[in-house]
């Protein structure tokens, strides 16, 4: 049941998405935001938009599987849109019921949040679904670079990301094995109330932390023995390298911006 | 023929916690291994096979006495990079070895930290993954993998930094069959076509019968040093160690008891079935 997380799933593909520079991909979806947040009116929200339909397109990533990645988060787009609808004040209350008064200013602004809410969850799916977290790293470690003059840890910090993402799998198969050894034992994880199957967890997680470190402790060993000494004098296999296709983004990107500012200031 | 690595009376204890006293595990132990050669080191449990592993590659550092690697003392902190150069470590749980997420990725782990080249890492980690028969892997991830081929990445990913020798402690422990046998032929192979001096930590007789000399450990001295068939036809100092040999020479052992007369360095199956046949012939 563990399996099934899918925190930040990568879809292997060969879609120009794909083979677009990971930095390139995180600089547009900055800008992506920025539009997104910049976009007030019907007109910009529907260039967004088209925006987005067109990379979703491109990638090739079927749309049943980024509307199944949106499932979760079902919950705070309805949330959001019910608030905004009741607590919007405008000058008529199409609706009057007791406390209650809905506006038409209400309506308008609560589709436009839930529409700029899901515009930006699909763009940041975008970006993990095409990219791998391998690249993605490289992408942040090779963007943040200048920070390393303020003496920000930027390699130990993408260093860090990376061994994350590869032990997440193996500490998920890790926590597995304990709930069934536990299990074995007569625990009980699945009835009781919250308290008690929070009590439960206790037998999972003393276990877990334990072999996290030791699992930590003989990774540095061999870190070590593999002559890590940290980001001084490291080199890389893979070099980033923006090709055509990322000018050609990058173009696209300050079209899509202009484009909302345009509409924005000119109230089309 | 030059010595890979030589350890001149070697004294080691670990350090004890709160004024404790330590655990001593080496008083004086020398020994050398010739460059391109194939070592087994055995031993039961808690004799110090893994921490004399440590000591040729300086993550221990010697109490008392030296260790040369390729000529370079291990305590020389200046020499500390170009000792683990020159030794590569696998150690038993592949799944703590393995860095990165994709295979590739990790191979060049090694390389990328010793500062090579982009191009030249390419090449070293494509050759290392053909040597060990992971290329066709090379862009999945490595909890999807079988333990022998997450161990043989490992091994690649050791191979990417060009050592002189390797040594690999208890690799195929946590392995089943037929990730041991494809471990076991990726080590053979690499001493054999490489040159690369191999140091095996293993308690397997069967593996230990693979090399071309097995040193066997107890309490912290060396028990028995020589060519397999040597050591394991001393089935009685074995046995006093809490070992034993392999399968074929405890038969032959069990039966000298029982009155007949075989050789006891008949190590693979073949050799042992041909003893028995001409016993039983005479």
């Amino acid at each position: 049941m563990l399996k099934d997380i899918t925190l930040g799933q990568y879809f292997p593909g060969n879609s120009p998405i794909h083979r677009l520079d990971p930095r390139t991909k995180l600089i547009w979806l900055i800008g992506y935001i920025v539009a997104l947040f910049t976009a007030g009116n019907w007109a910009s929200y529907l260039v967004v938009f088209l925006f987005l339909a067109f990379v979703v397109a491109l990638s090739t990533i079927p749309l049943k599987s980024i509307l199944t990645g949106l499932k979760p988060l079902v919950f705070i787009l309805i949330f959001t849109g019910v608030l905004n609808v009741f607590f919007t004040t405008g000058e008529k209350p199409l609706i009057a019921f007791g406390v209650i008064r809905i506006y038409r200013e209400g309506i308008i602004r609560a589709v436009f949040m839930m529409a700029r809410i899901f515009m930006l969850i699909c763009g940041t799916f975008l970006l993990t679904y095409t990219t791998s977290p391998i690249s993605l790293t490289d992408g942040l470690e090779s963007l943040l670079s200048p920070l390393k003059k303020l003496r920000l840890p930027v390699h130990e910090l993408s260093m860090m990301m990376c061994i994350a993402l590869r032990f997440i799998p193996t500490l998920i198969e890790e926590t597995d094995k304990i709930m069934s050894a536990q299990k074995a034992r007569g625990a009980d994880f699945e009835s009781g109330k919250l308290m008690q199957r929070v009590k439960a967890l206790i037998p999972i997680l003393v276990p877990l932390f334990i072999s996290a470190f030791r699992r930590a402790d003989e990774l540095a060993t061999a870190m070590e023995c593999r002559c890590y000494q940290g980001g001084d004098g490291r080199t890389k296999m893979k070099l980033l390298r923006y090709k055509l296709l990322d000018f050609k983004a990058f173009l696209l990107l300050v079209v899509l911006i202009c484009a909302v500012i345009l509409l924005r200031v000119f109230g089309l | 023929m030059s010595k890979a690595i030589s350890v001149e009376h070697l004294s080691y204890s670990y350090p004890g916690v709160d004024d404790t006293p330590g655990v001593a595990v080496f008083e004086d132990i020398s020994l050398t291994v010739e460059d391109g050669s194939f070592v087994a080191v055995l031993g039961s449990n808690g004799c110090g096979k893994s921490t004399l592993a440590k000591q040729f590659n300086a993550i221990l550092l010697p109490c008392g006495g030296k260790v040369y690697i390729c000529g370079m003392d291990t305590s020389d902190e200046e020499r500390l990079i170009a000792v683990r150069r020159s030794v590569g470590m696998v150690f038993q749980n592949p799944d703590n070895q393995i860095v990165a997420n994709v295979v590739e990725e990790d191979v060049a782990f090694g390389p990328e930290n010793l500062g090579v080249a982009s191009p030249v890492i390419r090449q070293r980690v494509d050759n290392a993954l053909r040597q060990v028969g992971m290329y066709e892997y090379r862009e999945h991830a490595p909890h999807l993998l079988s333990g022998g081929q997450k161990q043989r990445v490992a091994i690649a990913g050791i191979i990417a930094m060009e050592p002189k020798c390797i040594v690999l402690d208890e690799p195929t422990a946590m392995l089943d069959p037929q990730g041991r046998k494809e471990v076991m032929d990726t080590i053979l192979a690499l001493n054999a076509q490489k040159g690369i001096t191999v140091v095996l930590i293993t308690h397997h007789m069967d593996e230990a019968a693979m090399a071309q000399r097995v040193v066997v450990l107890s309490n912290g001295r060396i028990a028995a040093d020589g060519t397999p068939a040597e050591v394991f036809s001393q089935v009685d100092l074995l046995h006093s160690i809490r070992l034993a040999s392999p399968e074929t020479v405890e038969l032959c052992y069990e039966l000298n008891r029982k009155g007949f007369s075989l050789p006891l360095d008949k190590l693979s199956v073949e050799e042992c079935a041909q003893a028995l046949y001409d016993a039983i012939k005479a």
